[in-house]
């Protein structure tokens, strides 16, 4: 008993104060991608290293970017002979609106942007329950820390819940395969009116990597409307806080 | 016929076996005490022609040797898992693939439930098919899954239980399929790598070096010393997460808070240790075909062996506290036990062999390179049950951390050199090799063919999950079925590593 206590002493308060202070992210990290205008000409060098075919480049004005297919790997950047592409270190990568994940050197990234309605009613509490269709258990793991004693999301009023009928929406992973379409879609169905659905990582928002494979799609089918989308391979759990934030309000009250 | 691991062998050169042969010598090899490492029908063969030349692929742990058999185009044969059970799934998942029967399978059902052959307007999805059933007045029945209830991968599991003993569990997965496989091989080059990363997203670090170390070995290519450490540092970085949190759960299954909370915490900080390597917590983007596609500098190696150091110190003493609690080691005892006897025939692999007195460890059967190591031996415990799976991994961290630091040294001391080895342009035409990697599950299988042109034309991955499910249904036989999540989190295994 007495050593139990004498380790929770030694353990110390770890809990951050995230979102007055910013979180430390390693130095390799690479967040909400920036291009520059360029004259890209022939060059192609950058789609053809793209592991999930996110960049395009244009002749004229530069490539452009779908954040929501990007896992963030950076191989763009390394072989841009022009230097179109650098990442920021900002980690509040999510956007309400999947429009806003299209990105070029005119219409850079531009933040969350504004909800398709109104979320007031989840600003003191917001029940979800999370399914993992086909994710390959990073974007899980990622969520599930937020549990943990360094994020503590319950001291937000968010929580995850085992019963779709307690929840208030739906936290979608991975690019939801044939085979875990139809349960996903009757918890989707269990789930009580007013509802949302929030996509994580790369898979849930495009299909991601497995996007081609016959097995899967585009991610999370047109018949759930997504109301938030949490880009990355996976997002780190500190962009998925950022954007469950979002949705009860407390995102900007620094 | 007969190769090192560490080559890659000419398909054209292994005989064709007739008849019954290469179902003989496939048994003769399992009764030598060779393990199982993938059954598989080779590509090709006319569209109408429903035979198929099978390869098993097996290894002999006590020279590190493996073993591919070929057989001549077959439609059927004899089932091996009467005889050797571990041959369960793989031939479920050969029949599935390929059409080709095991005849006389004493459980043949799907395993992913995607045969290409069956009707694929509405085909039957996982769990759509029946369980085997215990009848009688007193027998209940449970279903769980595929939802579950807390954040986890989807899963269906069947429980026949007379009271609150559960007489059989059948445990069926499918859900999680994304084809992946198909897709690695009409993939681009460019995206392989990143795909084999997603293959079980926990051990991207092992599929990664298991792909790139099969495609150097079919090259002829070996990855430049310094890139082999740090693909080492990674390994054992992500085998210190993994292990991490799971002691956290089983702390928190069995109702010991303080290290659930405090090791939910610490395998975070291990995590942010693998993002110095990469930038990404999961080591996606560290590990390229032929290296690493960066170096370390001696500030970033000084920096994360800093960072391993405190989580290294906060995790001893967070699970020192749990193990030193009577009421949790109680909880743990005798508890989902496998024998030895029942892990050889299922074939268990890593941490959950090892936990039942078997040193089933390729870093010491088949290590990726000449690099000395820390540990002179596997990490064995003999129990067998949950609390054997708590100890090997507890001990475990104590070798782990070692052997990251001793690398993280090494390569803050070297002068940098290449991370990276040239891969030529071409691959040998119709050869086969094989990469081996014990990640913290188990062993992490990948085998990678070219055809007659030299490109890759075949690919399977084997993930230790689809060694070691069977291992949780069989350790819950006889068991209280409120011991079923902590049976589960003793074994961790993957469900998408298991589906592709």
């Amino acid at each position: 008993m007495f050593r139990i206590i004498a380790e929770r002493f030694r353990q110390k308060y770890r809990t951050v104060n995230y979102p007055r202070v910013d979180p430390a992210l390693p130095a390799r990290y690479l967040g909400v991608p920036r291009l520059r205008a360029v004259d890209c000409g022939s060059c192609t060098a950058c789609a053809r290293v793209c592991p999930s075919g996110a960049i395009s480049p244009r002749p004229e004005g530069g490539p452009q970017l779908d954040m929501g297919r990007c896992l963030f790997c950076g191989a763009c950047r390394d072989v841009c002979p022009q230097e179109a592409v650098s990442f920021s270190r900002d980690h509040r990568v999510a956007a309400f609106n999947r429009d806003d994940l299209l990105i070029s050197p005119e219409k850079p990234f531009a933040g969350i942007g504004e909800p398709q309605r109104d979320f007031s009613l989840y600003a003191r509490s917001l029940s979800l329950r999370e399914v993992s269709a086909a994710g390959c258990n990073a974007c899980e793991a990622d969520t599930n820390v937020l549990g943990t004693l360094t994020y503590d999301l319950g001291r937000f009023g968010i929580s995850f819940v085992a019963s779709p009928r307690h929840a208030d929406g739906l936290l979608v992973t991975g690019p939801v395969s044939r085979n875990m379409r139809a349960a996903l879609l009757d918890t989707y169905a269990a789930i009580a009116e007013p509802k949302l659905v929030i996509a994580v990582g790369s898979c849930a928002v495009s299909g991601g990597l497995f996007q081609p494979s016959p097995e899967c799609g585009d991610g999370v089918p047109a018949r759930l409307p997504v109301d938030l989308f949490v880009p990355g391979c996976p997002p780190s759990p500190w962009s998925i806080l950022d954007a469950l934030l979002a949705v009860s309000g407390r995102r900007n009250k620094r | 016929m007969r190769f090192p691991y560490t080559r890659s062998i000419n398909i054209a050169e292994v005989e064709e076996l007739r008849g019954a042969r290469w179902r003989e010598e496939t048994g003769a090899l399992l009764d030598a005490g060779c393990r199982l490492l993938a059954l598989f029908a080779l590509p090709g063969g006319a569209p109408d022609d429903a035979r198929r030349s099978l390869c098993s692929l097996l290894c002999n742990d006590e020279d590190g040797g493996l073993h591919l058999l070929r057989s001549e185009p077959l439609s059927g044969y004899a089932s091996l898992t009467p005889q050797y059970p571990q041959a369960h799934l793989f031939e479920r998942e050969l029949h599935e693939r390929s059409g080709v029967m095991p005849a006389g399978h004493p459980w043949f059902k799907p395993v992913r439930f995607n045969a290409p052959w069956s009707d694929t307007e509405r085909r039957p999805g996982p769990a759509e098919n029946d369980f085997f059933r215990v009848e009688g007045p007193e027998i209940h029945e449970v279903a769980v899954g595929p939802v579950h209830a807390g954040i986890i991968e989807p899963g269906h599991f069947r429980f026949q239980c007379l009271g609150e003993t559960v007489l059989h569990l059948e445990i069926c997965l499918g859900f999680q399929h994304r084809g992946a496989e198909d897709l690695f091989l009409s993939a681009a080059p460019r995206r392989r790598v990143a795909l084999a990363e997603c293959f079980a997203g926990d051990s991207s670090i092992a599929h990664a070096t298991a792909y790139c170390t099969a495609l150097e070995r079919l090259a002829g290519v070996v990855a430049p010393p310094r890139a082999r450490l740090i693909r080492r540092a990674a390994l054992e970085l992500e085998r210190l997460a993994n292990h991490i949190g799971d002691l956290g759960a089983i702390g928190g299954d069995t109702g010991f808070l303080p290290t659930s909370a405090w090791n939910g915490r610490i395998r975070g900080d291990v995590l942010n240790t693998t993002a110095v390597l990469c930038g990404n917590r999961f080591g996606r983007n560290l590990l390229c075909p032929g290296g690493v596609r960066q170096d370390l500098s001696a500030d970033e190696c000084a920096d994360a062996s800093a960072r391993l150091q405190a989580a290294y110190r906060d995790a001893r003493a967070a699970v020192d506290v749990m193990l030193a609690s009577p009421s949790v080691r109680d909880r743990l005892e005798g508890v989902c036990a496998v024998s030895p006897e029942t892990a050889r025939s299922l074939g268990l692999v890593g941490m959950a062999a090892r936990a039942c007195g078997l040193p089933a460890d390729v870093r010491f059967t088949h290590p990726l390179g000449p690099d000395p190591q820390e540990a002179a031996a596997p990490v064995v415990e003999h129990g067998g049950d949950v609390l054997a799976r708590t100890l090997v991994r507890s001990r475990e961290l104590d070798v782990s951390t070692r052997q990251v630091e001793a690398d993280l040294k090494a390569l803050a001391a070297e002068h940098p050199s290449p991370v990276q080895a040239e891969l030529p342009d071409r691959l040998p035409p119709l050869h086969l090799a094989v990469g081996l990697v014990e990640g913290w599950r188990g062993e992490v299988c990948h085998l990678l063919m070219t055809d007659a042109t030299g490109r890759p034309a075949f690919f399977k991955a084997v993930d230790p999950s689809f060694h070691n499910w069977q291992g949780v249904a069989m350790a819950l036989r006889g068991q209280q079925i409120s011991d079923f999540p902590l049976c589960n989190k003793s074994f961790n295994l993957s469900y998408c590593g298991f589906d592709l």
